[in-house]
């Protein structure tokens, strides 16, 4: 197997007095999905939040692409290829589509064929591009934070809880445009608690417990083994 | 590939109600203009003040305009703001002095060369001041209002204090460049020259200040990180260097105010920016902080009550400006337009 494009060696990271992320060992491999999972707050967000920076990691060490990115700032680690999709999406409601999407763009203006590519997997955008953010739906919300974070080509997206509280005709929306950008040779770490889509994009699975990932293997085996899925997890993933 | 849900968007339940109430304060302006023109009776006067009272919105703007921009995207509380008017103030009329010979020649060009370059000196020395003081003071009290509070006060203590180790304790009096003095009359109504290049200057900076923050991409930037400073970092920009760039902005706005007003009032004290900082922080409050089209709104109607007021009844005139911001805070708590904060 070829060096994972990210890295993460026993992080540990607090919020306040709460020591959060308790010693989190992770890789991700290139061109995959990775699928982040476990029960609610067990550390999911507070990692991909470490990983970009926005929490700040009190011990370890995280590689990306080779290099130690453990003290870099935020905008550094995002111009270094990372893009990242919030659990609260990030949109600016103040600002148009396009302007969001524009934002999205640190290298330059927003390239025609990208453009077209991405108003094709989320056309909703496309019909609302001169409009307020503010003012669309939760799912077109959702759409414009992923596409804005792949409105330049990036190594690494860093994604959470993309399909959280949408309709199942979003969730295929999203499902599909991350597909395809699977297909384009991007790495993927999802936080992802909708199963169907977690098992269809999911090549390999880290499981997270009390801060600390508890289990890594192929999203397949995890996905097959509801015994598995109920020690990891405490519950069966067929449920959700 | 799965097309998009044809789900309603948001857009269809949003009411002509909802969506006047966006406009109603750009409507708060020529509503109080013309309450202006019923309650004075005499057109010449109505419009002499009104000439007046935009011009001395304009100028406040142009002072709250960077206050209010410094505020939204970096949440400093900066009361040291009221130096830079200040000390803009005085490197601007010391400028002036030193060119005597233009300003005191009847030529419109000369004139306004000593004004511009007075304006560029100004500008450059309290844009450096703003860049220090960013540095020394604010950047150590970055999330701690109180602390902002005291130590930019206390920047304003010490900067006033330089200035009257530099200029000296007294007032300076001087006179405007000679073009710039006298009215003109328009239907019956007397027109200062100065208020009208005042209201020039201010709606060419506010409509200069639009375009940054609308067309270009700094301006995006800066209005994407009012709203979510954070997200804008993970989008790979570096947000402190555009706050630093913001405040070194605000404080040559300032700086730039400072020469106004003193032009306005013809005389100059260390202390002048302070007396400045309550219709400064007036119009930043109730334009909603952050905001810089709400700041222009706030600075006209504070500028236009102010004379109607002081000429209806002088003694009204101090508290009307108090009385417009509790009037506009009780029916729009965030002030007139404000700015959505995320974080």
């Amino acid at each position: 197997m070829s060096d994972p494009i990210l890295s993460l060696q026993a992080v540990h990271t607090d919020i306040a007095q709460y020591h959060i992320l308790q010693g989190v060992d992770l890789e991700v491999p290139r061109g995959q999905v990775t699928m982040l999972l476990g029960r609610n707050g067990v550390g999911k967000t507070t990692t991909l939040k470490t990983i970009m920076g926005q929490w700040t990691a009190k011990s370890g060490k995280i590689l990306y692409d080779g290099q130690d990115i453990t003290r870099l700032p935020v905008s550094a680690r995002a111009r270094g290829g990372i893009g990242f999709v919030p659990e609260d999406m990030g949109i600016f409601s103040d600002l148009t589509v396009e302007e969001n999407m524009l934002l999205g763009c640190t290298s330059g203006p927003l390239d025609s064929a990208r453009k077209e590519w991405l108003l094709g997997a989320f056309p909703a955008l496309g019909t609302f591009w001169n409009s307020e953010a503010g003012n669309l739906s939760g799912g077109q919300k959702q759409m414009l934070s992923i596409a804005r974070a792949m409105a330049e080509d990036r190594q690494l997206y860093l994604i959470d809880e993309p399909t959280k509280g949408l309709a199942p005709a979003i969730v295929s929306t999203m499902a599909q445009a991350l597909r395809e950008l699977k297909g384009q040779g991007a790495s993927i770490l999802l936080v992802e608690q909708n199963f169907s889509v977690a098992r269809a994009l999911g090549d390999s699975a880290a499981v997270m417990d009390d801060g600390r990932v508890i289990w890594t293997g192929p999203m397949a085996e995890l996905a097959e083994n509801k015994d598995l899925q109920e020690r990891l997890m405490g519950l069966s993933m067929e449920a959700h | 590939m799965t097309a998009a849900p044809d789900h309603r968007p948001n857009f269809a339940s949003v009411s002509l109600a909802e969506r006047l109430d966006g406009a109603l304060p750009v409507l708060l302006v020529p509503v109080l203009v013309v309450f202006g023109f019923f309650a004075i009776g005499v057109p010449s006067s109505w419009l002499t003040l009104t000439v007046s009272g935009l011009a001395m919105g304009m100028m406040i703007f142009i002072m709250a305009s960077g206050l209010t921009l410094v505020f939204g995207l970096m949440d400093v509380i900066n009361f040291g703001h009221g130096a830079f008017i200040s000390v803009g103030a005085f490197v601007g009329v010391s400028v002036l002095i030193a060119l005597g010979e233009w300003t005191g020649a009847a030529s419109l060009l000369l004139n306004m060369s000593a004004v511009f370059l007075a304006v560029v000196a100004a500008m450059t020395v309290t844009g450096a001041l703003g860049w220090g003081f960013e540095r020394i003071i604010v950047k150590p009290v970055y999330g701690a209002h109180l602390k902002q509070i005291l130590v930019t006060v206390g920047g304003l203590i010490v900067i006033e204090q330089l200035i009257h180790v530099i200029w000296g304790p007294d007032e300076i009096f001087f006179n405007r460049p000679e073009t710039l003095k006298g009215a003109v009359t328009f239907a019956g109504a007397a027109m200062e020259k100065y208020r009208l290049l005042a209201v020039a200057v201010g709606l060419a900076l506010f409509i200069a200040m639009r375009m940054v923050l609308r067309r270009t991409k700094i301006g995006l930037i800066v209005r994407a990180g009012v709203e979510n400073g954070p997200m804008v970092e993970a989008l790979g920009y570096r947000l402190r260097l555009v706050f630093v760039g913001v405040f070194i902005a605000g404080s040559a706005l300032a700086g730039l105010g400072g020469v106004m007003w003193g032009l306005y009032q013809e005389v100059i004290t260390a202390g002048m920016g302070e007396k400045m900082m309550v219709l400064v922080f007036i119009v930043a409050i109730i334009g909603g902080l952050g905001s810089v089209e709400g700041a222009f709104i706030g600075a006209l109607l504070v500028g236009l009550m102010q004379n109607y007021v002081a000429f209806l009844e002088p003694k009204l005139a101090l508290v009307s400006n108090i009385a417009l911001m509790t009037a506009i805070l009780m029916w729009r708590p965030q002030g007139m337009l404000p700015v959505v904060k995320a974080k």
